[in-house]
């Protein structure tokens, strides 16, 4: 049985209410921290190892250390609850059933931050997660967490929640300074950071839902305890929205050494796969990341079982590894379609471009036309090495990193699931009615040694 | 006691210069000049934010720094990075640099419809530059490209989107030079569009600019749009009285008439002087104008191919019956 830390109440009937929440021993965090100082707070963030939660993984403590603090200008704490990856939807719970947790967590990061006023933007499609989110604004500032002089200890506080229009590219921290700032959601060009220039030219902290959800058991049970849950660099616990071919699509607080298999099989995560069938592919950290067949997916390329981790899942780099990203865990059975799938998610990526940089603007919809070409059985072969160039020509030469969201499922699926873009194109009017899977092809690919 | 501020030293391919802190390597290359000159299709020196999005000026940052010598790992927009001490940038001679121009440039042609031979910008087009020098033969793509009807947004300019490459520089040259912030990008993606708010026309005094700093040919002056091929007109440096501008122009001439007129450039295509619109759409008569003198055009410039600065005539002037051999001997010398 897993650790559970952030998710631990979330079975209490009414937990999402103040009272509740304060029963069960919330808010406790926020009086020990205020009685610690702001340095001692950064440094247990930094003890603890907290990664940030919301796809790149960066040591929290130290982004928060890097927080300039110039004399006479205001520091902000900025919360990106714009989840808008495809397959990630673990903030959404954390926010609609636990709101106070996050609130918690924001409280003591601005304190640690010297920010006096926090933002919570948020994707427009949660629609009613802003109403429960300013609920429990009012009944932390009812009972004295936020607002003036908190605690009697003199540290102010305030929390904002803006809703975004429903941009993904506004979950990319500069391009959400801008959606804030009222502006149109382009990304900024780094540097500066955030950290010396965001939100309103003043130094800003940007951190995902989870990753400030995490400080209040960082603060509970001690940046060392904290430590010891999880292995190597992955501490702490993390938060996996899984969804596809489980048969137990949900969100699952996972102690980061379990296995991959694990996670899928068991009766405790996932619940294994409809109707016995084989497993095909993961995605395990929301679209953007690499998909990896179901042989690299549970084991990594030296035969060892993948954990659920960071470095495990980037074990091998992209040619045999994937990236923890989100913890959007999607799974594929043997009847889905490689092809299909990956032209579904360029389509995505085309759409929500922000059509700021030519790689970006140009090569996203090139790609996805290309997809669409072959899955249809009008692609050529040259179309595959064509698309494998595009990709490659957009990575690493945009603003923002939705370029390289864009380009990585597709160079994955080229590199690990080539015969399917091949069955396509060499069987043209199967393609057209059917789809790889479901025409009997279905069998687990084995990788090539030549990509390995 | 005067504080010296310590500049930084850059090298870009091979050449060394010294730039004050917070020059970009961009303005640092066009310090040093000649063809290590990254080209930029966004970047406007006049204009406040401009850059970054074209990615035509991306660079190789071969050092970062002389306290942090690591190199950087991705290209960088040259246009927006600023210089640091001792750093190294390659430019020309870097594979990688090249490899991401071309793959840029292919992108931009993605929707951009070569259509040079009948397109107003011919001569003058940096994105014609960039293909020649960087597009390959043929296109890789055989997809339809997006199209747009040709718009009037205003009566003195007509936008064409389907050669726009959404470089924004005259949404900021608008929004920067003009009382009322009037059009801007619509949608996003490769959907965007450049358009005026709804039923909007761009008409305020100094609107004109925008056909200026665009570096397609997708903003036109509809006082003298297709009137005649760049090379065919000869541009002259000319001044007139004018109480909203500083009155200083080129008159592109076709004879004795002015086919239009546009604010002076330098080497780089930037403005020097915003001017008005009554100098730029209403002043086509001679009498209105002093002349100053023919303008400089760079011989490898398309529009020098009406030979207007003869180098034959300054050969005439020399006084020897060999002087037809030796202006012939320094043209061939001077193409070698």
């Amino acid at each position: 049985m897993s650790k559970k830390l952030l998710l631990k109440d979330a079975h209490i009937e009414g937990i999402r209410y103040f009272d509740t929440y304060r029963k069960q021993g919330g808010y406790e965090a926020v009086e020990k921290a205020l009685k610690m100082s702001s340095e001692e707070i950064v440094e247990a963030v930094k003890a603890s190892g907290l990664r940030g939660r919301g796809g790149a993984g960066f040591p929290t403590g130290l982004k928060w250390s890097f927080l300039a603090k110039p004399e006479g200008v205001p520091r902000y704490l900025v919360v990106n609850a714009d989840e808008s990856e495809p397959g990630t939807f673990k903030d959404r719970y954390l926010m609609e059933f636990l709101p106070h947790i996050l609130i918690e967590g924001m409280i003591i990061s601005s304190f640690a931050l010297g920010a006096n006023t926090a933002y919570i933007y948020i994707r427009g499609e949660y629609s009613w997660i802003p109403d429960i989110l300013e609920e429990a604004i009012e009944e932390a500032r009812n009972n004295g967490f936020l607002g003036k002089n908190i605690l009697g200890t003199g540290f102010d506080c305030e929390i904002y929640v803006q809703r975004g229009a429903g941009a993904y590219i506004c979950g990319e921290e500069t391009a959400l300074l801008e959606s804030l700032e009222g502006k149109r959601g382009n990304p900024r060009l780094k540097p500066p950071f955030p950290a010396v220039k965001g939100l309103w030219e003043s130094p800003t902290v940007v951190n995902n839902v989870e990753t400030i959800a995490a400080v209040v058991p960082i603060i509970n049970i001690g940046a060392a305890e904290y430590a010891k849950i999880g292995v190597g660099k992955s501490t702490g616990t993390k938060l996996i929205s899984a969804c596809g071919n489980i048969n137990k699509p949900g969100v699952y607080e996972i102690d980061m050494t379990i296995t991959v298999e694990e996670f899928i099989y068991s009766d405790e995560y996932c619940g294994g796969i409809p109707n016995g069938k084989k497993l095909k592919a993961c995605i395990p950290g929301g679209s953007s990341v690499p998909i990896l067949p179901a042989n690299l997916m549970l084991k990594t390329i030296n035969g060892e079982p993948r954990l659920m981790n960071y470095e495990s899942l980037s074990d091998g780099g992209f040619a045999t590894g994937t990236m923890m990203g989100s913890g959007g865990f999607e799974v594929l059975d043997e009847d889905q379609c490689i092809v299909e799938h990956t032209m579904t998610l360029a389509r995505f990526y085309a759409h929500e471009s922000c059509g700021q940089c030519t790689p970006c603007r140009e090569g996203t919809p090139w790609m996805y036309k290309i997809l669409k070409k072959i899955n249809s059985g009008e692609g050529r072969m040259e179309d595959i090495d064509l698309l494998w160039d595009v990709q490659r020509k957009i990575e690493g030469n945009t603003i923002c990193p939705l370029g390289d969201a864009a380009a990585w499922p597709v160079a994955a699926a080229i590199r690990h699931f080539r015969d399917e873009f091949e069955w396509h194109i060499n069987n043209p009017e199967l393609a057209q009615t059917q789809n790889y899977g479901l025409a009997g092809y279905a069998d687990p690919i084995p990788v090539p040694a030549a990509n390995i | 006691m005067s504080t010296e501020i310590k500049k930084f030293k850059i090298t870009i391919d091979g050449q060394t210069t010294e730039v004050m802190p917070g020059t970009s390597i961009l303005e640092a290359a066009r310090q040093i000049g000649g063809k290590s000159v990254p080209p930029a299709m966004c970047y406007y020196k006049p204009l406040e934010s401009s850059g970054g999005r074209c990615r035509t000026c991306l660079v190789e940052v071969s050092k970062g720094s002389e306290s942090d010598p690591r190199p950087m790992p991705k290209l960088v927009a040259s246009c927006r990075t600023g210089v640091m001490d001792g750093m190294e940038v390659k430019n020309l001679t870097s594979e990688k640099t090249q490899e991401g121009r071309k793959a840029v440039t292919e992108f931009l042609l993605v929707n951009h419809p070569l259509d040079c031979p009948i397109c107003d910008q011919a001569g003058e087009c940096h994105l014609q530059d960039l293909g020649y020098e960087h597009g390959v033969q043929a296109t890789r793509t055989d997809f339809e490209r997006r199209t747009f009807e040709p718009e009037d947004i205003g009566p003195y300019i007509k936008l064409h989107m389907n050669r726009c490459i959404l470089c924004a520089r005259c949404v900021l040259a608008a929004n920067q030079l003009t009382e009322e912030r009037e059009h801007g990008i619509l949608f996003r993606g490769d959907h965007a569009e450049i358009s005026t708010y709804l039923n909007k026309a761009l008409d305020n005094d100094f609107i004109g600019n925008v056909i200026d700093v665009c570096p397609v040919g997708a903003l036109t002056d509809r006082t003298a749009r297709f009137a005649s091929r760049v090379w065919f007109t000869k541009p002259m440096n000319a001044t007139c009285n004018c109480g909203k501008c500083a009155g200083k122009a080129v008159l592109w001439m076709k004879g004795d008439e002015i086919v239009r007129v546009t604010a002076r450039k330098d080497q780089y295509d930037e403005v020097e002087d915003w001017i008005c619109n009554e100098c730029r759409f209403e002043r086509k008569d001679l009498s209105q104008w002093t002349i100053e003198g023919p303008r400089h055009i760079s011989r490898h410039s398309v529009i020098s191919l009406n030979h207007y600065q003869k180098p034959a005539d300054e050969h005439t002037l020399l006084n020897n019956s060999h002087a037809k051999e030796i202006s012939t001997a320094d043209d061939q010398r001077t193409e070698k």
